[in-house]
């Protein structure tokens, strides 16, 4: 693997980290910007354990994807409050900038990317899926990297496209960078986007051919990255370009 | 380390009575079955399934699909534990004991001290052979009575309760059992090793 990753050497213990930004994506979803100690960086894809300790020393952890560039000063996460959740709700709601608790990482070396894994690079994301990949995409601005890159986003609703505004910036500054969304609920009465779930037509129209051999990562509720990753094997793209992460209603 | 920062206000779920001897440290029980997978789900076909049983690589015994199901058949009740944290309890599985496996093929066990689990995709994990034997592990085809949905490993997947779920490898094809330790795919990715929830081993150096 080309890619050095941080993850597998050594122990990765539990620090502590302190809210220093907090930004409303959408109704549901906050971006938490974090400050943590002598952090070694990170590769994009990769992701933080976060572990919160309440007043009765009752503790709860979950998982939760880095949505910053490594070339950020500080690391930031997504995190939707998800209704039944445990750690969402706290983490979504009530986590104000000075608060501090405990994160480990960062984790996982297979769904993971960077400029010199080069392209062309396909991202394919359904809701929250987005959070890995928009590191990627953070990334690849940050190097000005110039090979194509594609961005097919599936959400609800126009207002539930998380990092909407920022996506849209980079696409209108990038001629190498296509973003296509498609909104499977509900549509803006003007709107030109797709409007339905992805589908064969959609990863026709918008993923590289086969024989371009672009590198494929799909993140998002298990239904869609089943759904897609099996459709991508059926248009003739290799198994091991596709890279899939699921994102249950269990992550929260 | 020093204390853990407070989250003012917050407090977790506690954990059903009764259940807490069985949920592991920083994990959650949860009621659907999340999927975790690198890549595309495998297609297989039935009719060209073969099972194997392999010592350095070199087969013991294949079995095809009908031949696989006239193995002894065991019923299980375990709880399971992700390394994502999600646990679920009381699962239901019938399957093929590793022990039964081995007794299909004349041993009365492993013929060596480590294992490595092959999958259709090229999936692999590892785990000593001790793990496997001794009516700890089973090679599943049936989840709560009914064919394992195919994200879920069909036709067949290992269960290994006692260890974190990512060593019950999905679609799996065969067991090579080999002298020496080899790490398998997650393993090599920065994941634990052996994977014990009571320890919490998630990753290398836990």
């Amino acid at each position: 693997m080309s890619v050095t990753s941080p993850v597998t050497s050594q122990r990765k213990n539990w620090r502590v980290a302190e809210v220093v930004d907090i930004g409303e994506e959408t109704s549901r979803v906050r971006t938490l910007t974090l400050r943590v100690a002598d952090w070694a960086g990170h590769v994009p894809g990769q992701h933080v354990d976060v572990r919160l300790t309440g007043e009765d020393g009752s503790q709860a952890q979950r998982s939760y994807s880095i949505t910053s560039g490594p070339e950020a000063r500080e690391i930031s996460l997504a995190v939707e409050r998800l209704d039944e959740g445990e750690v969402s709700p706290y983490l979504a709601s009530e986590v104000r900038p000075g608060d501090r608790f405990e994160l480990r990482g960062p984790i996982g070396g297979y769904f993971i990317w960077t400029v010199e894994r080069g392209g062309p690079l396909v991202l394919i994301a359904g809701g929250s899926g987005i959070a890995p990949l928009m590191s990627m995409l953070r990334h690849r601005a940050a190097k000005k990297a110039k090979f194509p890159a594609t961005l097919l986003y599936s959400a609800r609703r126009y207002d539930e496209i998380i990092f909407r505004e920022e996506l849209d910036r980079m696409a209108v500054a990038d001629p190498n960078l296509q973003v296509a969304y498609t909104l499977t609920r509900e549509q803006p009465a003007d709107w030109r986007g797709g409007n339905k779930r992805i589908d064969r037509e959609s990863l026709m129209a918008f993923v590289n051919p086969p024989k371009q051999r672009p590198q494929i990562y799909v993140c998002g509720p298990s239904g869609l990255v089943e759904n897609t990753a099996k459709l991508l094997v059926e248009i003739g793209h290799e198994r091991g370009c596709i890279r899939t992460e699921r994102f249950g209603p269990t992550g929260a | 380390m020093t204390n853990p920062p407070i989250s003012r206000g917050f407090r977790a779920k506690s954990r059903p009575a009764g259940h807490r001897d069985r949920v592991p440290p920083g994990q959650h029980l949860v009621s659907d079955f999340p999927v975790l997978s690198a890549g595309p789900t495998p297609q297989i076909d039935l009719v060209r399934w073969r099972f194997s049983l392999r010592e350095r690589g070199k087969i013991l015994k294949e079995w095809n699909w009908d031949e696989f199901n006239a193995l002894p058949q065991t019923d299980w009740k375990r709880d399971i534990h992700c390394v994502t944290t999600w646990s679920k309890l009381d699962t239901h599985w019938r399957g093929v004991t590793v022990d039964d496996l081995l007794r299909a093929v004349g041993h009365d066990e492993a013929p060596a001290p480590y294992v490595m689990m092959h999958s259709a995709g090229g999936y692999t994990t590892n785990l000593p052979s001790a793990d496997l034997v001794g009516g700890k592990a089973m090679v599943a085809t049936l989840y709560e009575g009914k064919p394992l949905d195919p994200e879920h490993g069909w036709p067949a997947r290992l269960v290994v309760p006692h260890l974190y779920f990512w060593k019950s490898a999905k679609w799996l094809i065969g067991l090579d059992f080999i002298p020496e330790n080899r790490q398998g795919f997650w393993e090599d990715l920065g994941y634990h090793d052996y994977g014990d929830p009571w320890q919490e081993q998630r990753y290398v150096g836990d």
